[in-house]
């Protein structure tokens, strides 16, 4: 039986009625009085010497209230790189300054030059019209292994080369895995690109800064997924503002999906120049400044070779990575190809022996960051590729070869440094064989060939790390921050509470999935539960939302402030019924001491707290609030097995999805209708990366796709209804609510699926094609059978 | 600043004067001159769907439109859709399927189901899949919007 509510309910999302009736309030909504508005003038060359910003002509433009460059942000931080990444010799990786705004030299197009503060948003883009530049063009290095090469042109002059670092994981396996290959029966090799997409969340970047001269206070209004994290990283490295005297707030946000973790040059420079002027600057990001200023995602090109012994067992994994950092280290750039790609080359298979090397390189580009998903997507691709391909090699069923070397024991402890706690592959697999109707692929492929169509079937598993954690573990990895999650509860005295967060819902619906889990403990109505997230003003200081945490780590974190509150409540409702505490249970609101009819309601105990005539103060403070910071033992590992089946029409190459399933394994669920909604757009996104979505830049590192008209999103008419399941659940075993996180795993498994489904579909039309490089748009898919 | 000119139009029913730069958009001066702020921009060249709005019940981007061609005319945006307390069908439907996620293409692709279906009472999936072609949305993936589109299609044809 579904239930109505409280965890496990799919409670409808109490966010949306104001988004339904346009009275959201996003950043670009906030508007103070007396605001001045900014315009950034930025490089439209890829790589050039910055002789002279000359804004004398410009100052003196109607409503131009001052020009900034980067001569004024000289002796002002610049913005930080979050992770710092040893590389293979131990040393660390290179990490080039980035000031907010160019100083000296143009690194990509888009980095920003200058900052015109106006009266109005014309004003001040007539103005940046005005300022004359000399630029000294310079070669632009786009592609990554030409970066690398001796004597290539270097991005940054004071750094040794373009290679922030050449990472080997696990250094120490390296010897007895070229062994396994040497000793394999069968080895099956991939090259493939993972290619560069654009987050593209629909409401592009905003920020706003506002000082109070009579306080000396800060406040950025901004569109983050982590206000905390941007409060640290701009306070303390950026503009030197202590915490205390600086605010953000990211109010309403339009979708996230990565793009908006990472501190960006427009949030220092609104905090800067309002403080500079002493009046509101704000800045709203146009989409064709998104497409060359927000940090792009994925950009790898790997070689994956697997190694299989005469039984079909894998024995070993190679990989050889680049992976793109653009020009440069956007905040936790450096960990994604590296700790959340290298540590799950496992995937769901039992290979003793794996290595990675990543190559992370510096180009003339946007800086590259993650993008949901965020490196995992990048190892699933290409393992689930190799995989698919060396089935075919063998001429084994592609399911299979999968099952025969599923990891089936837990908790399983992987050659790549990770212990997933818990898992049953063969389950889900199950589970999406039933929801595809395997066996009826042939009759279908029949009926799709009467009208000249082929018809291909893909599969595929994946596993990702979510809730990344333990703060310990991720300090030696080299993370420059905790990743714990914080919450305040508090309790009112009529019996309302208030959840105060440090996860940030962008999307996710938290306001409705968090009341779920308080109520469900406590045994009220869902509506006695406020969320209150995104102003650092307040909550308690936390990490944001990414990596699909915010119920594995936030949750865990709402779970304990809610256990402190009840066990407070308990000692009062004890005072209250004369009784031993021991004695005191609560349900459905209700305290009551065991094994007799005394009770006492939630609100009287909650009121009691606040008038506390008849309260135990010698041994208890009044009161009801509850604060708990959760920092994980573990990772989560949400894993499951995803089908694609396709129409290819062979005279244009065109591929058309027909159906799609997801069989996941979430662990517990809190709401699933949100869960199945979560997924659903990871699968959007994970099929538009398979079939429309790249971001293309030309060798002189114009970005060719800097537009809708370019970039390819994927559009109502492209997609289909989704399959979907997340019945076969093996609950986490480390946080006290057994959930896993759902949010990134779309993104993940899709993209192997789809475009093992097109090279089946060409391999039953017999043309001899083994991969085709996403997007599989038309074109690419009609020159793949074609020669 | 070229000099502002005057126009007077109906917004969701509502007489409505604001002054504008003649080059300045619908878009901008139904947010930033009468305060309607579900209008929402997600590109500025008409190809999101986020800034959609009716003008005199045709669907257009207003990102596309000048504010001096809503002289004389009726625009209608998301504000307009609930009378009152009591939500559209559209709407309560949206909340019924999830259909939404971060809310800010939301504005826009109720505008436009709404408009299909004053002209479309029954349109198939495929129909409505290409009628909202023109609206983007990074969140759903679109099957709720579609599953929320077609149930309130139905409950309207039930009710009229």
């Amino acid at each position: 039986m579904p239930k109505d509510s409280g965890i496990g309910a799919s409670s409808k999302r109490r966010e949306d009625v104001r988004f339904l009736t346009g009275t959201g309030n996003y950043t670009d909504d906030i508007n103070l009085n007396g605001q001045a508005y900014v315009h950034f003038l930025r490089s439209d060359v890829a790589h050039g010497r910055l002789n002279k910003v000359d804004t004398s002509v410009a100052a003196e433009m109607p409503g131009v209230v001052r020009i900034f460059t980067g001569a004024d942000f000289e002796g002002v931080g610049g913005l930080p790189c979050g992770w710092q990444v040893t590389d293979k010799h131990g040393n660390p990786m290179q990490e080039p300054a980035h000031p907010v705004l160019a100083q000296g030299k143009v690194r990509h197009v888009g980095d920003p030059i200058a900052a015109v503060v106006a009266e109005t948003a014309a004003q001040a883009r007539n103005a940046a019209e005005a300022i004359e530049l000399d630029i000294e063009e310079l070669p632009a290095v786009i592609d990554m292994k030409e970066a690398v090469k001796e004597g290539a042109t270097k991005v940054h002059d004071d750094l040794e080369s373009n290679l922030c670092y050449d990472w080997g994981f696990v250094e120490e396996n390296k010897a007895a895995v070229d062994e396994a290959f040497e000793k394999a029966a069968h080895v099956t090799t991939l090259e493939l690109v993972n290619q560069r997409l654009v987050a593209n969340p629909m409401e592009p970047r905003v920020a706003v800064g506002d000082y109070n001269r009579a306080t000396g206070d800060s406040t950025l209004y901004t569109t983050s997924q982590n206000p905390h994290v941007i409060r640290l990283l701009m306070g303390a490295f950026v503009l030197g503002i202590p915490e205390h005297k600086l605010r953000v707030v990211a109010p309403d946000v339009g979708g996230g999906f990565g793009s908006k973790i990472f501190h960006y040059a427009e949030e220092a420079f609104c905090t800067f120049a309002a403080k500079a002027l002493a009046r509101p600057v704000k800045w709203t990001s146009s989409r064709s400044e998104a497409f060359i200023s927000d940090a792009h995602g994925r950009d790898h090109v790997t070689k994956i070779e697997l190694a299989l012994d005469a039984d079909n067992n894998f024995t070993a994994l190679r990989t050889d990575t680049y992976a793109n950092m653009g020009a440069y280290l956007s905040t936790f750039a450096p960990s994604v190809p590296t700790w959340l790609h290298g540590t799950l080359m496992a995937g769901n298979y039992k290979t003793p022996l794996i290595y990675v090397n990543v190559k992370a390189v510096f180009t003339n580009t946007v800086a590259v960051d993650a993008y949901r998903g965020a490196g995992r997507p990048e190892a699933t691709f290409q393992l689930e590729r190799v995989i698919d391909k060396a089935a075919r090699e063998l001429g084994v069923d592609p399911v299979a070869l999968r099952r025969q070397n599923f990891i089936t024991e837990f908790p399983y402890a992987t050659p790549v440094a990770v212990e997933y706690d818990t898992g049953d592959y063969n389950a889900t697999m199950d589970k999406l064989l039933e929801m595809v109707d395997r066996d009826g692929f042939e009759a279908r492929a029949a009926e799709s060939a009467k009208s000249g169509k082929l018809r291909g079937f893909g599969v595929n598993t994946y596993i990702e790390a979510c809730g990344i954690a333990p703060s310990a573990l991720v300090g030696q990895l080299g993370a420059r921050a905790g990743l714990y999650e914080s919450a305040t509860v508090r309790v009112n005295a009529t019996g309302g509470l208030v959840v105060m967060t440090g996860s940030h819902s962008h999307g996710q619906g938290h306001e409705t999935a968090f009341p779920q889990v308080v109520a469900d403990m406590i045994g009220i109505s869902e509506d006695m539960v406020e969320v209150v997230h995104g102003d650092t003003a307040n909550t308690p200081m936390g990490m944001g939302t990414y990596g699909s945490r915010s119920l594995a780590v936030g949750g865990s974190a709402i779970v304990r402030a809610t256990e402190k509150i009840i066990n407070k409540a308990k000692k009062i409702a004890a005072h209250l019924m004369e009784a031993s505490e021991g004695d005191i249970e609560l349900k459905d609101g209700q305290f009551t001491v065991a094994g007799t009819d005394k009770s006492v309601a939630w609100g009287d105990v909650t009121l009691a707290a606040y008038v506390p005539h008849n309260y135990p103060l010698e041994e208890i403070e009044p009161g009801l609030e509850e604060t708990a910071f959760y920092d994980p033992a573990n990772f989560t590992y949400p894993a499951g097995a995803y089908a694609c089946e396709v129409e290819v029409d062979p005279d244009t190459g065109k591929v058309t999805i027909c159906s799609f399933a997801a069989a996941d394994d979430f662990g517990n669920v809190v709401n699933p209708m949100i869960v199945e909604g979560q997924v659903h757009g990871g699968l959007a996104q994970g099929i538009g990366q398979a079939l429309l979505e790249g971001a293309v830049y030309d060798d002189n590192g114009q970005l060719l796709s800097a537009s809708y008209m370019d970039y390819a999103m994927p559009r109502a008419d492209d997609l289909p209804s989704f399959q979907v399941d997340h019945s076969c659940a093996t609950p986490c075993t480390h946080n006290p609510l057994g959930v896993k996180g759902c949010g990134e795993a779309g993104a993940i498994g899709s993209p192997p699926a789809v475009v093992n489904a097109v090279v089946d579909a060409l391999q039953r039309g017999g043309h001899n094609v083994t991969h085709i490089d996403m997007p599989l748009s038309p074109g690419r898919v009609w020159q793949a059978m074609n020669g | 600043m070229s000099k502002r000119i005057h126009v007077s139009t109906t917004v969701n029913g509502d007489e409505a004067d604001f002054l504008c730069d003649p080059r300045e958009t619908l878009l901008d001066c139904l947010r930033d001159h009468l305060g309607v702020m579900g209008v929402k921009e997600g590109c500025g060249t008409g190809d999101c769907g986020a800034c959609s709005v009716t003008l005199d019940g045709r669907l257009v981007c207003s990102c596309l439109v000048l504010g001096v061609e809503a002289e004389g005319k009726e625009v209608g945006t998301v504000e307009g859709m609930a009378a009152g307390e009591v939500l559209h069908p559209l709407q309560r439907k949206f909340i019924e399927h999830a259909a939404l996620q971060c809310g800010i293409c939301t504005p826009g692709i109720l505008v436009a189901a709404k408009t299909l279906l004053e002209r479309n009472p029954d349109p198939t999936e495929t129909e409505l899949r290409y009628w909202l072609a023109g609206n983007l949305c990074r969140c759903t993936g679109y099957d709720k919007i579609i599953r929320a589109v077609m149930d309130a299609a139905a409950e309207m044809r039930e009710a009229s």
